[in-house]
C-alpha cells in the first residue's frame, strides 16, 4: 500500500494495523526517516518536500510492485511525507511482512533505497543563510545499485 | 502539452505548469528543450546543463530522445532527493 500525505502518521498504529489479522506474517522490517537538523554548511531549521502528484504514486507503486516480485512478502507499505517538516519529524515509513526475516529484512532496503533514486521528491532545507534545494547524492544512486542483481527469494531462514 | 517543472527548474523557469502548443517538428524531448530555450532567458538558464535534469513523459522516467507528441504530459525536474 502506499500513503502520500502531509500529515504526521504514527509508526507504532501503523506497523500493528499493517498484518493484523495475517498470521502468516513471520516478521515485519520497518524504516522510519526523519529529518536531520544538520546540513553541508549551515544550521537547517526545517525543510520542505515537494513532490510531483500522480507521479509519485506511480512511481512508489511500480517500486513496490518489483519488491513483490522479488521476495516473497505478505504485504508492503509506504508512507512518504510531503510539505514543511521540522527537525526530528518523521518522513517517511517503509515496512515489509513476510514469513521469513531474511525477504522482510531485504526488501525493506531495496524499498528505501529505490524510492530515494526514483520517487519524485525534492527537499529544500530552510538554513540561517537562506532556502538551499538539496542536492542528489551518488551515494545514494551507489545504494540503489546493489539491488541491480536479482537475489534468491527463496532464501529460507 | 502540458509541460512541468519541479524544485528549482520550477524557480528558473518563473512557473510550474504551462499548456503549451510547440510546432510539429518539436517531436522528441530534446526538441521540446531546444524550443523551451528560446522562449525566455529563464528557461534558457533552466536548461543549460542537461546532465543535472531528469524528464518524465506521462510519469514515466524517459530518455531525451524519446518522443512527445499533442496531449502528453511532459516533466523536467533534478535528480530526486526524497526519502
Amino acid at each position: 500500500m502506499i500513503r502520500v500525505q502531509a500529515e504526521d502518521f504514527d509508526p507504532g498504529a501503523e506497523i500493528d494495523r499493517f498484518t493484523q489479522g495475517n498470521t502468516k506474517v513471520g516478521g515485519i522490517c520497518m524504516f522510519l526517516g526523519l529529518v536531520r537538523d544538520f546540513a553541508d554548511n549551515a544550521d537547517v531549521h526545517g525543510m520542505t518536500l515537494e513532490h510531483y502528484p500522480g507521479m509519485t504514486e506511480k512511481q512508489l507503486e511500480a517500486i513496490e510492485v518489483e519488491a513483490r516480485r522479488r521476495w516473497p512478502l505478505e504485504d508492503a507499505l509506504i508512507i512518504h511525507r510531503y510539505g514543511r517538516l521540522d527537525p526530528g519529524a518523521r518522513i517517511v515509513l517503509v515496512a515489509t511482512a513476510s514469513a521469513h526475516r531474511e525477504a522482510a529484512f531485504q526488501s525493506c532496503h531495496f524499498l528505501i533505497d529505490w524510492l530515494k533514486t526514483r520517487a519524485p521528491f525534492w527537499k529544500i532545507e530552510h538554513t540561517m543563510d537562506g532556502d538551499q534545494w538539496v542536492a542528489a547524492k551518488d551515494s545514494d544512486d551507489t545504494a540503489a545499485t546493489r539491488w541491480d542483481e536479482v537475489p534468491n527469494g527463496d532464501s529460507g531462514c | 502539452m502540458k509541460v512541468l517543472y519541479f524544485a528549482w527548474l520550477r524557480t528558473k523557469a518563473g512557473t510550474g505548469e504551462e499548456d503549451l502548443a510547440p510546432p510539429a517538428e518539436v517531436n522528441t524531448v530534446a526538441a521540446l528543450v531546444g524550443w523551451l530555450k528560446g522562449r525566455s532567458a529563464g528557461l534558457a538558464d533552466a536548461f543549460a546543463d542537461m546532465a543535472l535534469i531528469r524528464v518524465a513523459v506521462n510519469q514515466d522516467y524517459v530518455g531525451l530522445d524519446h518522443p512527445v507528441k499533442t496531449g502528453d504530459e511532459v516533466a523536467f525536474f533534478p535528480p530526486v532527493t526524497g526519502g
